[in-house]
């Protein structure tokens, strides 16, 4: 385990007019570390994930980023081309609705292949064949790289939207419930790809999901969200076996036993 | 010149011709930057070239000798209406002579005759933003601009080898500019990219419609976008010219009847002419003259 | 130290918000530690708090009071107050854990899931596979069930897969929460000889064994954990 933290959050708070975003977050995310931020819908989690990936400018507070070159970057104060590279390289952002992160009328392995050829890459075989490669990945069978993703299933476009964003060796990824409009059976095969990969990788990853079955199978560590705070949080298995705040023991108690 | 009383010179108010040249001053300045300009209403139709007009208004003087084509010829309704229009707006000299022309107004082509300094090109835009087609968000394509992110061009052509083996572009070709932006050539066949390079021309770029304006200096580098693997080619054509023989030039095709018989001749009329007032033949030229 | 393991006055309740914030006491004062090489059992009537011992040990309950000395990699880590990625740390390198039930992952094959643990520690992945061969040939499962995902396998095979999972390593420290209540007594002697290995090899256990006979064979103390219990003490 590296010894310092990949990403630094410092009270970092989202005020929307009077409305409160989120309030007050800090915590730190280590290399390897998958991080699941539960909440029902309106608790401030995806607000949170914007602020993080800095789709969103914080009201306040600070969120620094260890960049490949041993420097923390406070990310407000980049300038613009810098987090735009950093966000197509270093790291990723798998959205809910695959149509939002891929380019729905390009094909399959041009999808893949845009960041790399977005960081200079000019060798069309190479390219090919990267995207080829991860196409298997994701399993999604190697003669579907022409077609678009209008022609995938839902499920396929999701694991596509995940080729995309690894294709550059990112150590950070944000996923915005990644499962969120799947079939359980499809949302199963995900997951466990997702997982693979995150191992194989060492990836870094924030996954803000409503799904407690998610965080448990992915996340080493949770935090929990009510109301723009974080209630509650520390080592997935815990939060989960042995809930202390009130609204997280109405939310591990309301989940459906298979 | 008892009609000019009705109009300014070149049909557009001083201030307004002023604002026009500003804005192509800025372009020259940073070349292949399309620099947002307040675009006329012309008396004509958007699509009929009202961008090139207002800037061959802007930079004509009563003393320029114009040419206006268009797909290279100076005899189709494009060109002979332009061209009538400053003739009627601004009663300056004409000519179809592509070496005695000193401003040429184009549509889709760029002379064969190489151009040399002093020649001005205006070209006729329709669409100037080249990462239109895969990213319709105006601010998002600016900004993809400013910070030369330029993946996405990349992935156009990426497609184009996918679906055809080969980069299928064959006009509006991408072109990097002095090495900073990427820049659409208008449609011009990918024939004549190579031609813009280090030319001793000034190059001007009017988009009335999208109210754009960009210019390639003389003796600016302009770069063909491609892939190492596969790299840029122009069109080649298999058979010279019908009429007057010329190789290594662009070529339409003309159905000459209802039975399947076409001929290949020089898209680029005057050149065409030129070369059959000395002496060259192409081979269905030499049958009629024999026939004769 | 030849003492991997030390709990030190830890106490445990639960406090049930969706029952008018009831607080149910667990265990208080839980005191006791485990030296190499010795298999400590934990005994006294259900729903006394064994389980509820190990799950504290293990990270998955909080603890109200008290500290858990976990001896990992040379220093002294007491898991009560730890991080959770040095609770995940101290996992992955000195404290196994057998749990009753096998947490199935969808499409993870038997063989998979008990070489993980070596994955996890950057064992070559044919070697991490070999030696989940050997345990599970040693465990009796049917070769033919080593590369299906073990969610549809019986309750004693599920448990062998979770054994050969928690034994693949060389973990200081294991957790054994009924590892033998499904299994037969073929299965059941060879459990009793992994974990006398275990002993052997200077392991510390603690452990749940419900079946008499298991718990006689691999016990070196039994710890009643009725002491600790809070109900007891009030009454």
């Amino acid at each position: 385990m590296s010894a310092v933290p990949l990403l630094k959050v410092n009270d970092v708070s989202k005020f929307y007019g009077s409305r409160i975003g989120c309030r007050n977050v800090s915590f730190e995310l280590w290399p390897g570390e998958v991080l699941a931020i539960v909440g029902e819908s309106g608790s401030g989690k995806t607000t949170l994930l914007s602020c993080l990936s800095t789709r969103l400018m914080p009201s306040s507070g600070i969120v620094e980023y260890h960049m490949r070159d041993g420097q923390y970057r406070d990310l407000a104060r980049m300038s613009e081309a810098e987090r735009r590279f950093l966000m197509r390289t270093d790291w990723g952002f798998v959205h809910q609705n695959p149509a939002d992160g891929l380019r729905m009328t390009v094909s399959a392995g041009a999808n893949v292949g845009e960041r790399l050829m977005a960081v200079g890459d000019r060798h069309y075989g190479n390219i090919r064949a990267t995207a080829a490669d991860w196409l298997r990945r994701v399993e999604i069978e190697e003669d579907r790289i022409d077609d678009q993703p209008r022609s995938f299933s839902g499920g396929m476009r999701q694991r596509l939207q995940i080729a995309r964003n690894l294709v550059t060796s990112p150590r950070l990824v944000f996923m915005d419930e990644p499962t969120g409009g799947l079939d359980v059976s499809v949302q199963a095969r995900l997951l466990d790809l997702v997982r693979g990969l995150v191992h194989d990788l060492g990836l870094s990853a924030i996954i803000v999901t409503h799904d407690l079955a998610v965080a448990r199978l992915l996340s080493h560590r949770m935090m929990v969200m009510k109301d723009g705070l974080v209630i509650e949080q520390g080592l997935t298995d815990r939060v989960l076996d042995d809930p202390r705040e009130p609204y997280t023991q109405l939310l591990v108690s309301s989940i459906l036993q298979v | 010149m008892t009609d000019l009383a009705t109009y300014n010179f070149a049909y557009l108010d001083e201030q307004t011709k002023r604002m026009i040249r500003r804005a192509i001053l800025k372009a020259i300045s940073i070349p292949g930057y399309q620099v947002p300009f307040a675009s006329r209403e012309m008396p004509m139709p958007y699509g009929w070239g009202t961008g090139g007009v207002q800037v061959t208004a802007a930079i004509l003087g009563p003393k320029d000798v114009l040419k206006v084509i268009d797909q290279g010829a100076d005899d189709t309704t494009n060109a002979v209406s332009i061209r009538a229009f400053f003739q009627k707006v601004a009663n300056v000299a004409v000519t179809t002579k592509t070496r005695d022309a000193t401003i040429i107004q184009t549509r889709h082509r760029i002379p064969e005759e190489t151009l040399t300094a002093g020649q001005t090109l205006v070209y006729q835009v329709p669409i100037p933003e080249p990462l239109r087609f895969l990213e319709p968000r105006e601010t998002e394509t600016r900004k993809m601009h400013a910070l030369e992110e330029y993946g996405l061009m990349h992935v156009k052509l990426y497609e184009d080898i996918a679906r055809n083996g080969h980069i299928a572009t064959t006009y509006a070709y991408p072109v990097k500019v002095e090495g900073r932006y990427v820049m659409d050539p208008s449609p011009t066949p990918k024939f004549d990219n190579p031609k813009m390079h280090m030319s001793e021309a000034l190059q001007l770029f009017g988009a009335g419609r999208e109210k754009r304006i960009y210019a390639v200096p003389p003796h600016t580098d302009v770069v063909s976008l491609d892939f190492e693997d596969h790299p840029f080619e122009i069109q080649h054509f298999d058979k010279p010219c019908a009429l007057c023989g010329a190789e290594h030039v662009y070529l339409d095709e003309v159905v000459l009847d209802d039975k399947g018989g076409r001929m290949f001749v020089c898209s680029d009329t005057d050149h065409c002419e030129d070369r059959r007032e000395h002496g060259h033949a192409g081979h269905l030229l030499a049958q009629q003259e024999a026939a004769e | 130290m030849a003492t991997p393991l030390v709990v030190s006055e830890v106490a445990k309740s639960f406090t049930m918000h969706l029952r008018d914030g009831i607080r149910l006491p667990v265990v208080n004062g839980v005191s006791f530690s485990v030296k190499k090489g010795e298999c400590v059992v934990l005994g006294g009537p259900s729903g006394v708090g064994k389980s509820s011992i190990l799950k504290m040990l293990y990270g998955n309950y909080a603890v109200d009071a008290g500290q858990i000395l976990i001896e990992h990699q040379g220093r002294l880590v007491d898991l009560a107050h730890a991080a959770p990625r040095a609770v995940l740390e101290v996992r992955r390198d000195t404290l196994g854990y057998v749990s009753q039930f096998l947490r199935v992952v969808p499409r993870v094959s038997a063989l998979d899931v008990v070489a993980e643990p070596l994955l996890a520690r950057g064992v070559e992945q044919a070697a991490a596979r070999e030696k989940a061969a050997g345990l599970l040939a040693k465990l009796n499962l049917p070769r033919e069930l080593w590369q299906l995902p073990p969610a549809t396998f019986s309750g004693g095979e599920q448990q062998r897969v979770n054994i050969a999972r928690g034994f693949i390593t060389d973990h200081a420290i294991l957790l054994l929460d009924e590892p033998t209540a499904s299994l037969d007594a073929t299965n059941r002697r060879v459990v009793v000889e992994m974990i006398a290995a275990k002993k052997a090899e200077g392991v510390a256990l603690l452990g749940i064994f419900h079946d008499e006979e298991v718990r006689d064979a691999v016990a070196d103390r039994i710890l009643d954990v009725s002491a600790f219990s809070p109900r007891k003490a009030a009454a």
